[in-house]
């Protein structure tokens, strides 16, 4: 957490193009995340939001176009340059992609053990208290993934994500398979942390009630590029008809009923 | 008044974009100590330090003043409140001059702050070992239990599928049949070569002592094609196919394929492993089969380069020193072998928790596990041999 907040953009995309093969998934497209914001990335099955993801992360290489994050551009770092910048984000795949063969709090401690020089108690402690703010109870520090459920699964790939105090975290999916009751917390827990940890938030979703409960704004992902980034009452008025179906079918209607 | 010497030093995280400074704390007046610098994971070391040093009376401090934190994170959060514990201060009214969020965070992880966990393990070492023992004999005999139950459902299924030949899956066996058979040609045929060769020639160099050299041949007929063709073959096919199975079922099993074929009413003995079980029976007497021949011609090869038998020679020696049993002796072990492998390494895979841990531990208990009960098969095969007078 840095104290002096500014509202500039912590990543910014510029003329991203991905391709698999001969199948474009990205064209031309921009995006800019501003700091300290919680930013959802909504978008039909197949317009490469979990891509796009990958990409600024560093997972996928794009074949043109410009990544920066914290005002440096990906591509031209060197291989200590990049650990540096890797250890200011976490990121929650989506079925939390926890080490199976460690237990939770050593799961938590990997990040830990790898970018900082910390006292193995002090280790301990910290992820113990991680792993308690992300919502899991104490028990749950000695069991491995497989005895947990797919939400506790979640909420422990997100203690890890937040292991070293990153200043972003990219969310992937992080409420889908969760039930309503769950998905309401963890939406509750990544607005809260995001406030009081002052995080930049990266979240890929399909979850209209977390758009609404908890996004700033909203960035949509249609024909390649990204159409629009507005706060979600903006987008509930673009034209585009994949909008319009998206923001007046039946299940939006009911994410903003529950809203109000 | 600087209370630490650690404050002193600066972090060693001058490259890249962030700025070096320092963590320290200085104690002002009227009980207040002040906290200054960077109170974040990166200097954890270093306020950890810091705090172990502090020699103030609990009570002689009231107020940590927070004016001079320049960066704070869960971390510093922690650290503080442990600072806070030391002094006896109470939060959050021992906080003055706290910059925006940060006594929201201190809340936020003082509430969050776990109880220490209390691990009572630990007993008398005796009992443990021998509990240890006894869960593990307890355990070893339920794996026996369980894999001749295994081995029943998969004759079960066959039989099902020999009543109704629609059931059996032509195109998997078919599949397996290439990828553990067709495709471990090259690797069985040059190992079982190599094995003649060197057969031939530790043998030649025992025999010339006594003048027999010629009897190589009977010693390279009888070994590669009662033993040492099928059990190379055996070994070599446990390696690939066995592990390979335990690999692929093991995912299966963990990513809930095995599970959906269950939901969907199909039997996972029937689709998964009798194709691999009944393409491994098949496969195994040809592939034993062409590693004899490899090694008869490997070995052919060395006595006629070293011992100067010349192959016409060596073919003649070899039909007297050897029968049509003696292959068939050899041969007849094959599919029995190719089915226990497949068997061991399904079984395996199937018994997959949910971890790559466990998945890396299966596919080596596959291999391991196969190797060992071909060779104890093997040797019951000798002895049967032997009292039957093959």
């Amino acid at each position: 957490m840095v104290l002096e907040e500014e509202n500039e953009p912590i990543i910014r995309v510029s003329g991203l193009l991905t391709r698999f093969g001969s199948q474009v998934v990205h064209e031309g497209l921009d995006l800019e995340v501003r700091k300290g914001e919680v930013l959802g990335i909504v978008g039909g099955s197949g317009t490469g939001k979990s891509v796009l993801l990958r990409t600024i992360i560093g997972l996928n290489r794009p074949a043109a176009g410009k990544i920066e994050v914290f005002g440096r551009e990906l591509a031209g770092l060197d291989a200590a340059d990049r650990r540096e910048l890797e250890q200011r984000w976490g990121v929650l795949f989506q079925n939390g992609a926890l080490f199976s063969s460690l237990t939770v709090a050593e799961n938590v401690e990997a990040p830990m053990r790898e970018h900082a020089d910390l006292p193995a108690a002090l280790m301990d402690e910290l992820a113990g208290l991680k792993i308690a703010m992300v919502g899991l109870p104490h028990d749950a520090c000695a069991k491995f993934p497989s005895e947990l459920s797919g939400g506790m699964r979640k909420r422990a790939g997100l203690a890890r994500a937040l292991a070293l105090d990153p200043e972003i975290v990219f969310l992937d999916e992080p409420t889908a398979g969760l039930d309503p009751v769950g998905a309401a917390d963890f939406d509750l827990l990544i607005r809260e942390l995001s406030d009081t940890l002052g995080l930049t938030v990266f979240m890929v979703t399909h979850d209209l009630d977390s758009l609404y409960a908890i996004c700033d704004r909203v960035a949509v992902l249609a024909e390649r590029k990204v159409l629009a980034v507005a706060p979600i009452a903006e987008l509930e008025e673009h034209p585009h008809p994949w909008l319009q179906s998206y923001f007046h079918g039946p299940r939006a209607r009911a994410a903003r009923k529950a809203r109000q | 008044m600087v209370i630490s010497e650690v404050a002193t030093i600066s972090t060693a995280r001058a490259k890249g974009n962030q700025p070096s400074d320092t963590t320290w704390l200085e104690q002002g007046q009227g009980g207040v100590l002040h906290l200054k610098g960077n109170w974040t994971v990166a200097h954890a070391r270093r306020i950890d330090n810091l705090i172990r040093q502090v020699r103030l009376e609990p009570g002689s401090v009231s107020q940590l003043d927070l004016g001079g934190v320049t960066g704070f994170d869960t971390t510093g959060a922690w650290l503080l409140l442990r600072l806070a514990d030391r002094l006896s201060i109470s939060l959050p009214d021992g906080i003055t001059a706290a910059p925006h969020g940060v006594s929201e965070l201190v809340q936020r992880v003082s509430a969050a702050r776990a109880e220490p966990a209390d691990p009572s393990r630990g007993g008398n070492p005796f009992v443990i070992i021998l509990a240890r023992l006894g869960n593990a004999t307890l355990e070893a005999g339920r794996e026996a239990g369980a894999m001749v139950g295994f081995m029943g459902a998969t004759v079960a299924a066959a039989m099902g599928a020999l009543r109704r030949p629609a059931r059996l899956r032509l195109t998997a066996t078919v599949h397996h049949m290439e990828r553990a058979g067709l495709n471990a040609l090259p690797i069985v045929g040059l190992i079982s070569f190599l094995v003649g060769v060197v057969l031939a020639f530790q043998g030649a160099a025992q025999l010339q002592r006594f003048g027999a050299e010629i009897f190589v041949v009977n010693l390279i007929g009888v070994s590669v094609l009662r033993e040492i063709g099928i059990l190379l073959t055996a070994i070599v096919v446990a390696g690939r196919s066995g592990s390979s199975y335990a690999a692929q079922l093991g995912s299966m099993k963990v990513n809930e394929e095995v599970d959906a074929l269950r939901a969907l009413g199909l039997d996972p003995v029937e689709v998964l492993v009798l194709p691999r079980v009944l393409a491994l029976f098949l496969m195994m007497g040809p592939l034993a089969l062409f590693a004899d021949l490899m090694g008869l011609i490997g070995g052919g090869l060395m006595a006629w380069v070293a011992l100067d038998i010349p192959p016409t020679l060596y073919v003649d020696r070899l039909t007297n020193a050897v029968s049509l049993w003696t292959l068939l002796v050899g041969l007849v072990k094959a599919p029995v072998f190719g089915a226990l492998i497949a068997l061991v390494g399904c079984y395996a895979g199937l018994q997959t928790g949910g971890s790559a841990d466990s998945l890396g531990r299966q596919t080596t208990v596959a291999v391991v596990q196969a190797i060992f009960i071909v060779i104890v098969v093997d040797a019951i095969f000798s002895i049967f041999f032997n009292i039957v007078g093959v």
